[in-house]
């Protein structure tokens, strides 16, 4: 059979890994070359960050959010975690033609709701109608641009020693899309997306300490793959307390019964700090109750993460090989 | 075959992957040693059975649905993903009830649904059967490749490629079958049998019964996980099984053709029966050269001892059913040891 790229090269594990990692060899530069959620390079005296992104969730209106949102948030988020502030945006669509007018324009006003609620304008765009079939329903791809104010910018490493802050509850959002794409009964346990802006928690972060080494949100491949690229992208180590890690009960108890694995399931508002141990607190402080000190970073087993489980063993906790199916019993 | 460490089997893959992922194992006294069983449905589904239903999937106005766990497993060549991705209409579904769900909205189609699973999965594909006879919906077609576990254990604790001092016995199944059926293990085969739950609490107070059990030299069924199985089981699930299942010869990946160990649709049925409908004729294949599942399986084997564990297979490229199916053995020892 011949090679081909599969939804599996997608689901943000090992397989898009490899992926990228050609493409960066192929496109190979000093900025590129970092390999973080935003571009970040100097024009003139400014610091700037650059990132983008295209959306294609489905279904499109889900519970916490629709891919409007999504779609200004994830920009916002890369950017931030740049400890940028996002300024300005594109949007661009692809539709599919025979899309409802009713539907873009609802999407079109929750993007002008999160635009204006992270702050930042949506200044060029570009709309394009594709055949039927040639696109579901509605693809966006949205970029943006900010600027970085914070003294020492903020790095793709962990520095050793560092403690891992997490801002809330994992798994949330791939559940809930899950839950709504599927038409699967978990309605009425209410779990709805995370997807929200990030901007000003991390600006709060940034301003609380000035020992933070690295802030990631955490998309695709959830917890687990972002602490192991974090890992082997630092050489260090990572180990992380499972009884620690936040995740809301009905979240944990649809993960049991599909037989999906919290820690590899994605998020839309979640972002980890690195942060010296002693400004540990401070960073809790700013990010609110949901907030917790998840692990930290070590010398030991380099370029793995590895997990305390609640019964108190350690076990290494890999990267996600390709998308978690849901399981048979 | 005599042991100098305590072998205790679990039979299910949940509980193999929920064993791994609490990391028990390296919490248990250094004599206790635990092995993988049988009972991941992806693993001791036979490869031939993948190749029917790969060949069902290329033809024209059919829609193959299966569980998203079968999806990548190999037949002899490639997988349902694959020919998803070239072009088959392959979709992941929950439960057949899905499956009739698809059928009700695509009436000029054929819907199959390749059905693997143990007695927890069965019952509701048998549900789902009367329930698309009482909605005359014709064109939903299983392709059972059903099992039930307990012909498979009884094959295991008389084997003497193996020894097993007792078994951790699957939570779900029991909940359907409840324990009596593991009575003529403990007392015929002299194997202690402890049904748990998934929880690593359950899973733990397992152990230690079985490990009490083998010290006073005893051998009887207990259940450790009595907030869902009774003794008698699911009556009404049983029930609805066996009105539209009966029991058949099957054959086991790694284990063999087992008698009375399969579930084919009972003669009433058989409109719903995708090999009937389609009579499609796959050559019989060998094992891949070189891959130790069927050892594994048996508990003869650890993944490690295969040459080609974390080389030419992975679960990207997975040679063997263990490592494919999230659940199975190689996949877990592969995830979570080091």
């Amino acid at each position: 059979m011949k090679k081909t790229i599969t939804l599996g090269h997608g689901s943000g594990g090992r397989l898009m890994h490899q992926l990228i990692e050609d493409l960066r060899l192929q496109l190979s530069n000093k900025i590129l070359d970092e390999l973080a959620d935003a571009a970040e390079f100097k024009i003139g005296n400014r610091k700037l960050a650059l990132s983008t992104d295209s959306y294609v969730v489905k279904p499109l209106f889900f519970p916490g959010g629709d891919i409007g949102k999504l779609a200004v948030c994830g920009t916002v988020n890369d950017l931030a975690m740049k400890g940028a502030k996002p300024i300005y945006l594109s949007l661009a669509f692809i539709i599919e033609d025979g899309f409802e007018l009713a539907q873009f324009k609802k999407i079109v006003n929750s993007i002008k709701q999160a635009a204006r609620q992270a702050q930042v304008l949506v200044v060029t765009g570009d709309i394009k109608v594709v055949e039927k079939g040639a696109a579901d329903g509605i693809f966006i791809n949205t970029a943006g641009i900010g600027v970085i104010d914070y003294p020492a910018s903020l790095g793709v490493k962990a520095k050793l020693g560092d403690f891992i802050v997490i801002n809330g509850g994992i798994a949330e959002h791939g559940m809930a899309i899950l839950n709504a794409r599927e038409n699967l009964e978990f309605s009425s346990t209410g779990i709805k997306s995370d997807c929200r802006h990030l901007n000003f928690s991390v600006q709060r972060c940034l301003k609380a300490s000035k020992k933070i080494s690295m802030m990631r949100d955490l998309t695709r491949g959830g917890l687990a793959t972002v602490l192991n690229e974090i890992a082997q992208g630092s050489n260090l180590g990572i180990e992380v307390d499972q009884q620690a890690i936040p995740i809301k009960k009905s979240v944990s108890k649809m993960c049991d019964v599909l037989g999906f694995d919290p820690l590899y399931v994605a998020n839309e508002g979640k972002f980890i700090c690195f942060v010296n141990q002693k400004d540990a607190p401070k960073v809790i402080k700013v990010l609110g109750k949901q907030a917790r000190i998840v692990g930290r970073v070590t010398s030991s087993h380099k370029r793995e993460v590895y997990l305390t489980t609640k019964i108190g063993a350690q076990r290494i906790l890999p990267m996600l090989e390709s998308d978690q199916l849901p399981r048979i019993c | 075959m005599k042991a100098s460490k305590i072998r205790l089997m679990e039979v299910c893959g949940t509980h193999t992957m929920a064993i791994a992922g609490f990391g028990i194992k390296k919490l248990l006294p250094k004599g206790v040693e635990l092995i993988s069983g049988p009972g991941c449905p992806v693993c001791v589904t036979h490869q031939q059975d993948i190749d029917r239903a790969i060949e069902i999937a290329k033809i024209k106005n059919v829609i193959m649905t299966t569980f998203g766990d079968m999806l990548r497993v190999p037949g002899s060549k490639g997988s349902l993903e694959q020919l998803k991705t070239a072009g088959a209409d392959v979709r992941v579904v929950y439960s057949c009830l899905d499956a009739l769900t698809i059928a009700r909205d695509n009436p000029d189609k054929k819907i199959v649904f390749m059905g693997v699973g143990f007695e927890t999965t069965s019952p509701t594909v048998a549900a789902a059967i009367l329930e698309a006879k009482k909605r005359k919906i014709r064109n939903l077609l299983v392709l059972s490749n059903f099992k039930i576990i307990f012909p498979a254990l009884k094959a295991l604790a008389g084997s003497k490629k193996t020894h097993i001092d007792g078994f951790i016995c699957p939570g779900h199944v029991s909940v359907i079958t409840g324990s009596l059926p593991y009575e003529q293990i403990a007392k015929r085969y002299k194997k202690p049998c402890v049904i748990t739950g998934f929880e690593e609490a359950d899973i733990i107070t397992g152990i230690k019964c079985l490990l009490t059990q083998i010290k006073e030299r005893k051998s009887r069924v207990e259940i450790a996980y009595k907030r869902a199985v009774q003794k008698k089981g699911n009556l009404k699930a049983q029930r609805v099984m066996f009105s539209v299942f009966t029991l058949n010869d099957a054959p086991w990946r790694g284990l063999g053709m087992i008698k009375r160990s399969g579930l084919s649709l009972r003669k009433e049925f058989t409109n719903f029966s995708a090999e009937e409908e389609f009579r499609v004729k796959v050559p019989r294949v060998k094992e891949p050269k070189g891959c130790l599942c069927a050892e594994v399986l048996q508990g003869i084997k650890s993944p490690r001892d295969c040459r080609l564990f974390k080389k030419r297979c992975t679960p990207q490229t997975p040679v063997g059913p263990c490592m494919v199916s999230s659940e199975g053995a190689c996949a877990a020892h592969y995830k979570y040891e080091k």
